[in-house]
Order: C-alpha cells, then structure tokens, then sequence
C-alpha cells in the first residue's frame, strides 16, 4: 500500500513536471515575441502545477526548482521595459490579477524582485507588502517554498549600509531586518504547523523525516539575516536575537527549537553571542522540555571557548559580560526547568561547562570548583551511578581539570572533587584514581602539604581501601598490582623539603595506608619507609644547624612511626618484607647515632626472623642481610654488639643446609673485622669463624660422599680459601701464609681424590685464584713480599 | 456575529439565460431609397467605446454623458437617379429601457424631436444639423441578461405610403460620480457556532470601477479544516416588479484568497483590483423598472467541499476617469 503510494507520487511528480515543461514551451515562445499577455498566462498556468497537494517535501521540491528555473527567465524578461512596454509599477499590479492566489505570488515576489532593483524604488514598501501578501498561502509546504521563494529573490537586493532613502528618514538595515525576521516567523509557524497535520505512529515519523528535510528552508532565513552587513551588535540584540528568540519560544515544538537554537548559534559571531548571552540563555530554560538543550549549550560553549582562545584580546570581555556565571545559571535552570533530562545530560552539561570554564578562565579554579559543586547538587540524593554514559560524563568531568593543569595539586585544591567522585561506582572510581595518579606521574608533580596529601588520598580512597562491595576474588591479580605500585610510586612524589611539612605529610600518607589491609601493605609501607628515611638522612644533613630540641621533628619520633609501621607490616605476614626494612631502618638509625632505635631495629629483625620466616631459602636471604647490615653498624657498643653479632652467627650455623651453613659463617667472619679506621678488628674470631666455616664444608664434602658416592666440588673450599686470602692482605695477624699454603693443599688433595666429577666452573675458580696469589708475588711489593712463602702449582 | 451562509456540496451554476429579442426587420426585403449618414460634431475627439449590438456585433460608439450637448449633421443621400418623396424628416433621441421577458417592449424614458424638414422632396445629397443641448440622461447605458438601457438617435423620413425610412445610431452614456462623502469600511464578525469565526473588514462600502478592495479576514476560531477561500464578486440584476420581478445572479470573478488551512490567529490580506472586470455602477430601481447590485461574496471551501459564504453589498459608481 504504501509502495503503491510511493510509485503514485513519482506518477504525480512526472505530471506536474510535464505541465511544467508545457506551459514554459508556450511562456517562452511568448517571450520571444514579447508579449506580454501571453507571458503572464502561461506562466501563470505554469505556476498552478506548484498547486499541487500530493507531492512529499522531497518531490515537491523538484516540482518547484523546475519552476524556479524558468522564473528566472521570466525576470530577466520583466526587467527590460523596452520588451513589454509595461512600467514596473503596473506591471506589479498586473501580476496582481492572477485568480489563483499561489500562481499570483509568486508572479508578484519576481515582480517585486525587480521592482527593487529600480532607482528609486520604495524598497521598503515593496518587501513589506510581500511579505505581507504572502501569508495567503497557508498550506505548510506550499507557503514553505512560496516565502522560500520569496527569500530567494529578495536576498541580494536588501538594503544594506550605504543604502539610502529618498525620504532619508527610514532606515534601511532596519527595513530588511523587519522583512527577513517576519519572513521568517511565518515560516517557522508553516513548518512547525507542518508537525500538528498529522497522525499516529508511521505516518507521524515519515512526516517528521519529511520535516527535517525542510528545516533549511527555515534556518536560511537566520543565514540571510546574518549576511545582512548592517546587522552590527546593537541591532542584534536589540532587534533580531530578540524576534527571533521569541519566535523560537513561542512555537513550542521541539525540533523547530532546537534546529533553530543550533542554527542562531552557528550563524552569528561569537563576539554577538558573548554579548547576547544573558538573552540568548534566558530562552533555554523556556524550550519545550524534550529539547536536547545540553547539544545547544554544548555547541555555544565550544564556540565561546573556540572565540576565547583565538586571540586573548577577548578575554577582558567574558570577564565584563560575566560569560561564566551566566552560563552556570543558565544551565542550572535549564535543569530546573527540564525535570526529565536524564543523568547524562546533566552531567554532560556541566562537562561544556567545565571544558569552557577551563579554557576561558583557566586562572579561576573558584569557577572549576563550582561547577563541579553543582554537578554534585545534581548527583546529590541518588544512589551511585549505574549509568554507563552518565558514568562517562563523570569521569570526562573529572578528568578535564587534570588535563587542562597537569597538575593534580590544582585539582586537590577543588573542594567539590572528591565529592563528585564518590558517585562513581567501585570500578570507575578506581580508573580515576588512577588516572589521578597517572597525571601526577607523568607530569612529575611533587605535592607538597599534608593537606593536600589528605585530599589526594581522599580522592584515590578507592585504591587505599577495600570498599564494602567488592569481594576479593573480582580483583584481577595483575590490576591489583598494578594499582598498588601507581599507589607506591605514588607516594615517593609526596614531597616538602621542610621537614615539619614533610613529617606531616608521612604521618598523614600511614594513616592512610595503614587502612589498606593486608593485600595493599606490601606495595605502599616500602614507599613510606624510604620516603621516611629520606627525611630523616636529610634532618641528619642539618643537624649541625638546628638543635634537637626546638625541633619537634626528631628522627627519633620518625623512627617511632617506623617501628610502628613495619610492625604493622609484619603482623600482615609479609616478614620478609619487613625484616629488610627494619634493617633499613637499622642501617638509618646507625647513620643519626641513635643506638637504642637501631638496636630495637635490629631486634625486631631478629624476632621476626625467628618467629616468621620459615622457609629455609628465606632464611638464607635473611641472614645475609643482617649479617650485611650488622657489618656496617658502628653505633653499638660492645655488649650490644656482641649480643647481635652472636646472634646473628649462631642463626647462621643453623641453618639448614651445609653448604648455606658453611657461607653464612664465613659471612660472620666479617663481622669481626670491619675494615674501617676505628672499625673493630677481632683477627682471632674471625679465623674462628673460618675455621668453622671449613669444618663444615668439609663435613658437607663427607655427607656428599655418603649419600652420592662422590665428595662433590670443591667451591665451598675455594671460597673459604678467598676469605682467607682477603683477610691475609688485610693484615690479620691470626692468618699466615703457611694457614693459606695448608688450605690450597687441602683443596689440591680434595680434588684429585674427585677429579672424576670435578666441576669445571671450580676448578676454574680455584685456578683463577691460585693465579692472583702468583701475580701478586711476581708483583713484589709488600703484598708480593707477604705472599713469598706461599708455593702454587696451577695446574695446567 | 452574523451567521455565515453554508450551502451543500458543489458549486451552484448560474445558469445564464439569455433570451435575445430579435426584432424581424423586414427591410432587407428592399433595397433602401438612399444612404442615411448620421455623424457628431465632436466625432473625431469624441471618446469611442466598445458597444455590443443585438446582432451580437461590436461596434465602437461615442460616449456622453448626462448634460451634453449632442449635437451633429444627419446627410441623407439618394439613391443615383432616385427622389425621395417624404411627409417630413426628424430626428429623435430616446432613452430606452428593453425587458427581454416582456416581448420586446421599449419603455422609452427620454424621447426628444428635432424636425427636420418639412414635407417635401429629396433629390440629391441633403444635410441637415441638428442638437439636443444639455440633455438628462439620468440613467447610464446598461446591457444586462435580462434588461437593456440604451440610448439612440433615430432618424425617420416619413413616407406615408411606401413605409418610413428609419436609420439608428447608437451611443452609450456614462455619468460620473464624485467620491462619496461617507464611505465607510465593512467590517463583521461572522461564523458558525464552535466550528469558524471569522471577522473580515474590506476597506470601503463604496467602491468605483476602476478601485482595489483592500481588507483582511482575520481568523478567531477555527475548527475545520479549510482548502481555501475566494472572495466573489456577484452581480443581482433584479428586473420587472412585485410578482413580476426577475432576479439574475451572475459571479464576474472568482478571486482566490487563501491557499490552506489557517490557524487561529491568521490574518489573510485581500487585495482584489476590480479593473480587469467588467463591472457597471450600481444601478438602483431605474425607473421602476430594474436594479443591479454587487456583492462581494466571501466563500470558504473546506476539505469536504463544503462551503461556507457570506455576502456584503457593496456600491459601485464610476468615477471620473482622469483626462490624461
């Protein structure tokens, strides 16, 4: 039916054109001849085609620019009086006689085209009694394309600047600013009747398509007027945005209103819509409730900014014009007034906002923070986001002050911001986060207060803490990490270069972590610890200026807070975590002479060490940190001293394995010789440990043969044997050439008793080694002196 | 508010009949004794108008008006070789009003004599002057569908024996009005119950022949959907007397107002120029025996075709057409 209906039109649209073609065969013969009678019928009759009611906007639109054409023809004809004899004050009422109205009209606006081209003419008179004359037609398209028409034929024959009357009184801008806006208020009403002619369902879509279609015809109009020279400021917001705006208002249709909005925007210069602005969004909250106004607004701030940043010069007049507080108010009753318009587009209003906040005033946060203040008015009394687009808007919202400052602490100063993010759902909450964090880093800001730390933290909560909803096992593992590392990196960009501040800032940053749980510890508390211990190497540069006590900031109560850390830390089982920072702390604390703090340290490490760590490996690890940290000690006295040094080598000889035992406790040796000026030096504890060292690798090269039928290699004697090489030349005297020379023997033995499976890597160790005793004596020297006795074989 | 006519689907016709009255002259049967020539003084300067004969031919004939001066030079001219015996030549001029019901009766409202020649003979080329000075002519030349107002010189050579000879010349009379003191603009406010109010103004009462009407129909209330709109203009030409009378009604233009629908609120200019149609003063009750009338008819055409009209009396006089 409807295809039938499709195929009838073209039928129809072929009729009309061939009725056309007809009557402009004879109107052109008539022509030729001059005649002017004849001219007027035929074209006339011609014109009667566009009579038609049957044609869709599209098809009628064909019919009329065939007609259209051979106007044309018949203007150039009308305008040489030497053709037709006929004035053109007669012939404008010539055409007038015309008995169908739509034939008639548009006879008389190519008449009154031509009439206005004349010396002379009443300019004025002419447009407004077309335009006047012209409301005859009340079908929608037919009127439509009629003043369409008529706006054709008019357009480049308006007065403009430099026009002038031979009455000198009116003025002719005004003349065709009057004739344009009426023109185009009557064709607005065409088009918005076009919508109120119809019925339900299908028949209301295709109208409404076919409507679209014919909005150009109406916007032109606003072009028209835009094209006008003399259309300076003053008239626009006196005369035109006015009319038009009210026109706009009052058609109460929904596609009309906004087509038009869009079209006064995008006609007109920014400079007239900054200086309009308060009329122009006055209108907005009048439009029908289902206008898409976040689109107009969106559009006019876009281009405001665009305006902004094409030259500063402007500036000073959005800040006269208050261009900011006006388009929040607007948008605030735009809102107000549109009850309907869901989350996103509130939202999405206030990102325009934003971006043109930020591009127009980029020195004005206040503004920022408004915005995003009533932003927060709006999400106020709903439950978190579940709307993916709204959630969109939110995060763009965020996102724009971070992009525009690259400068996390301009958005820390915002004090809407967190509000606004804790409408976020779980997950985008923490994609902001992140992408917070993300801005700091890559611009390498340092944030600098505790203040603003606590913001901060406060804004990236959602990677600190659990939240209530997320259970563990929604977590990706390697999203995980990756947040908590940004977390860690984080932190070492908190930083203030007065220690008061920056102990605030530490104290503030473990208030925060400490809430993070077990998961999250690891990865923040080493980024505090080492940020901490910066301070505290950087008090310890300045001690010699400022005394203690006036200082409330002590490395010792930097410590405190320490301890308290990593027992936190260890509590969360994470041991080896923590035993490595006590040492660190340890190693800190010896630095600032503190002795009691680096002992509770070390203590610690030892508890932890014997309560926590287990694992045999971990437990290798562990030694040798303590016995490398121990080494560099030299904050304790004696007794303490001696009590972690026995420690630490009574831990190292039981540890599981031989050949770790055996490592650990020639590792101890160093512990008794420190080779610092004032270091302790305790030559005959040092061949002790040694010596045990050997028994050990000896007893681990017999259990070797027990249970695997060889003795296995000889490495662990080989580096015995550089242990004693290195405290050779260093001068203990417990140490002899003839104890070195015993040694190399041992391991000489060793290995021809195995040199079946003698690994190549010990052999080349011990060949390597037997070579740099050879060098050094054929060096000389008093090294070279002191290893004379010693005899080598290398073998070959 | 005045209610607005409504008659039912499609356009009522005025079916035009027009019933000629032919006079059975039998001269022709004869050849005539001699050329009758009657010519106007002022012929050559003398305006020239179209006038339809009864034949149906149009012929140009002077145009006078009320109180003039006719005057003019009747040349009776034998036949070669031929006398014309005559019991006396005179000239008249009527006023004639012919009802084309009544069987071809003249009711002549003018009759003036000039004699011409005393009884005698003619026997060569004879010219004879004569004039009717400031004659009434109250009543102008008016050719209708059943009436007809004309105006005639009659010459007649009496023969009394042979049959008179008789030769006409026609000649239209126009009289001119000034502008009317008062002429007040029409306007009404006029519709059907919740369906259509419409007011609508024309400009003037009182429009002469060569006026524009200009006015506008404003829309108050419209609740059925109109195609469009005409305005008439409708000429009565009511003839004869009390049971006598025969009403005619002729529509001389049809004008499109209006394409569409209107909305409330709509205004519609009219702007009709009368010239292009051929119109006459309103004539009232010319002697007793006719009267023509114009209406300007306002008729709105709904999708339905039905139609609804209202109709206005408006007076017609000609106005002097200015010497240029």
């Amino acid at each position: 039916m409807l295809a039938e209906g499709f195929e009838d039109e073209d039928k129809w649209l072929a009729e009309g054109i061939a009725g056309i073609q007809h009557n402009a065969f004879f109107m052109h013969r008539a022509l030729d001849e001059n005649n002017l009678r004849d001219a007027l019928k035929y074209s006339a009759q011609m014109l009667s085609e566009l009579r038609t009611s049957r044609l869709s906007p599209h098809k009628y639109y064909d019919l009329y620019m065939r007609a259209f054409d051979e106007l044309r023809r018949l203007e150039i004809f009308f305008k040489d009086e030497t053709r037709h004899g006929v004035s053109i004050v007669d012939l404008y009422e010539l055409v007038q006689h015309a008995g169908n109205i739509l034939p008639r009209l548009y006879l008389l606006c190519t008449v009154g085209s031509v009439y206005m081209r004349c010396k002379d003419a009443p300019v004025r008179d002419v447009l407004k009694d077309l335009v006047e004359m012209c409301r005859a037609v009340q079908h929608p398209i037919r009127g439509l394309f009629l003043r369409s028409y008529l706006s054709q034929v008019s357009k480049d024959k308006l007065p403009d600047v430099g026009y002038e009357r031979e009455d000198g009184e009116s003025n002719g801008v005004m003349d065709a600013v009057e004739f344009v806006l009426q023109n185009f208020t009557e064709m607005n009403k065409l088009w918005v009747r076009l919508q109120q002619q119809q019925g339900p369902g299908r028949i209301r879509e295709k109208r409404e398509k076919e409507r679209n279609e014919l909005r150009d015809l109406v916007g032109k109009n606003l072009h028209v007027l835009s094209q006008i020279e003399g259309v300076d400021l003053e008239m626009y917001k006196d005369t035109v945005l006015p009319s038009v705006l009210e026109q706009v208002v009052n058609c109460k249709d929904e596609l009309a209103q906004f087509y038009l909005m869009e079209c006064i925007i995008q006609v007109f210069p920014d400079e007239y819509h900054l200086q309009t602005l308060e009329t122009l969004l006055g209108a907005c909250p009048q439009l029908q409730p289902t206008v898409d106004i976040k689109t107009v607004l969106s559009q006019l701030m876009d281009r405001l900014s665009n305006y902004a940043s094409s030259s500063t010069e402007v500036l000073p007049e959005f800040l006269q014009v208050e261009a900011f507080t006006k388009l929040s108010t607007a948008i605030g009753r735009v809102i107000e007034a549109q009850v309907d318009m869901p989350l996103v587009g509130a939202i999405s209003l206030h990102v325009s906002l934003l971006t043109f906040t930020l591009r127009v005033h980029p020195d004005r946060l206040d503004y920022v923070d408004e915005v995003l203040g009533s932003c927060v008015k709006k999400l106020s009394g709903k439950p978190r986001l579940d709307d993916n687009r709204a959630t969109k808007q939110v995060v763009a919202l965020l996102s724009a002050p971070l992009d525009k400052y690259n400068d996390i602490v301009t958005a820390l100063t915002l004090s809407n911001y967190p509000r606004v993010m804790d409408h976020l759902d779980h997950e985008t909450n923490k994609a902001m986060a992140m992408v917070i964090i993300q801005s700091v880093m890559k611009n390498n800001t340092y944030i600098s207060t505790a203040d603003k730390v606590e913001v901060l933290f406060e804004l990236i909560k959602g990677l600190i803490k659990d939240s209530d909803e997320t259970t563990e096992d929604e977590v990706d593992e390697e999203d995980f990490n990756e947040e908590q590392n940004s977390v860690a990196r984080l932190i070492h960009m908190l930083h203030n270069d007065d220690p008061e501040e920056m102990f605030k800032i530490i104290c503030t940053v473990k208030k925060h972590i400490m809430s993070g749980g077990p998961r999250r510890l690891p990865f923040a508390v080493p980024s505090l610890i080492f940020s901490s211990l910066r301070l505290i190497r950087q008090l310890q540069g300045q001690d010699g200026d400022i005394v203690g006590e006036e200082v409330p900031t002590t490395p010792k109560k930097i410590f405190q807070l320490l301890n308290e850390t990593i027992e936190a830390l260890a509590s969360v089982s994470s041991p080896e975590l923590a035993l490595r920072l006590s040492l660190q702390c340890a190693e800190a604390a010896n630095d600032c002479d503190l002795e009691p703090v680096a002992y509770e340290f070390f203590t610690q490490a030892f508890v932890l060490y014997e309560e926590e760590i287990a694992d045999s490996k971990a437990q290798v690890t562990a030694i040798h940190l303590i016995i490398g940290t121990l080494q560099r000690m030299n904050v304790f006295g004696v007794e303490n001293r001696d009590t972690l040094t026995h420690k630490a080598t009574g831990y190292s000889a039981k540890l599981l394995k031989k050949p770790d035992q055996c490592r650990a406790v020639y590792a101890c040796s160093h512990l008794f010789w420190v080779d610092d000026q004032d270091g302790i030096k305790d030559g005959e504890r040092v061949l002790l440990c040694l010596k045990r060292a050997l028994r050990i690798a000896n007893a681990a090269q017999q259990m070797a043969n027990v249970t695997r039928g060889s003795s296995g290699p000889v490495t662990l004697f080989v580096e015995i044997l550089n242990k004693y090489i290195y405290y050779f030349e260093k001068g203990n005297p417990q140490i002899t050439s003839s104890t070195i020379q015993g040694l190399i023997e041992l391991i000489t033995t060793e290995m021809q008793s195995d040199s079946a499976s003698a690994l190549p890597a010990s052999d080349a160790f011990l060949t390597s080694t037997l070579r740099y005793i050879q060098f050094q004596k054929q060096k000389g020297g008093i090294l070279g002196e002191k290893y004379g006795p010693i005899k080598v074989h290398i073998p070959a | 508010m005045m209610d607005l006519c409504f008659t039912g689907v499609g356009v009522c016709t005025v079916v035009k009949i027009r019933i000629l009255n032919r006079m059975n002259y039998l001269l022709g049967a004869f050849k005539p004794a001699c050329n009758v020539l009657i010519t106007f003084n002022d012929g050559k300067n003398r305006k020239q108008v179209p006038f339809k004969k009864e034949n149906g031919q149009t012929v140009t004939v002077p145009l006078f008006q009320s109180q003039e001066n006719i005057a003019g030079k009747i040349t009776i001219e034998p036949m070669q070789g031929k006398k014309i015996d005559h019991n006396g030549v005179k000239v008249e001029l009527l006023g004639q009003i012919e009802m084309y019901f009544d069987r071809g009766n003249f009711y002549d409202f003018t009759s003036l004599v000039r004699e011409l020649d005393v009884p005698g003979e003619i026997y060569e080329r004879k010219t004879y002057a004569f004039e009717f000075s400031t004659v009434e002519m109250p009543y102008e030349t008016y050719n209708g569908v059943n009436v007809r107002l004309r105006y005639v010189l009659k010459v007649t050579i009496n023969r009394g024996y042979a049959g008179s000879i008789v030769e006409y010349q026609d000649f239209v009379v126009r009289n001119y009005s000034p502008p009317p003191q008062i002429n007040n603009s029409i306007k009404m406010e006029v519709g059907i119950e919740d369906c259509l109010h419409i007011e609508f103004e024309y400009n003037k009462s009182k429009y002469h022949l060569k006026d524009v009407i200009i006015g506008k129909i404003y829309f108050l209330l419209v609740r059925i959907k109109i195609k469009n709109m005409d305005l008439e203009i409708r000429r009565r030409e009511s003839t004869g007397s009390g049971t006598n009378t025969h009403v005619e009604t002729e529509t001389l233009a049809k004008f499109e107002l209006m394409d569409g629908a209107p909305v409330r609120g709509e205004s519609i200019p009219i702007r009709l120029f009368l010239s292009p149609y051929e119109l006459t003063p309103t004539h009232r009750n010319i002697n007793n025996k006719f009267s023509v009338k114009y209406f300007l008819n306002l008729v709105l055409v709904d999708e339905e075709d039905r139609r609804y009209f209202k109709q206005q009396e408006i007076t017609m006089y000609r106005l002097q057409e200015e010497t240029s």
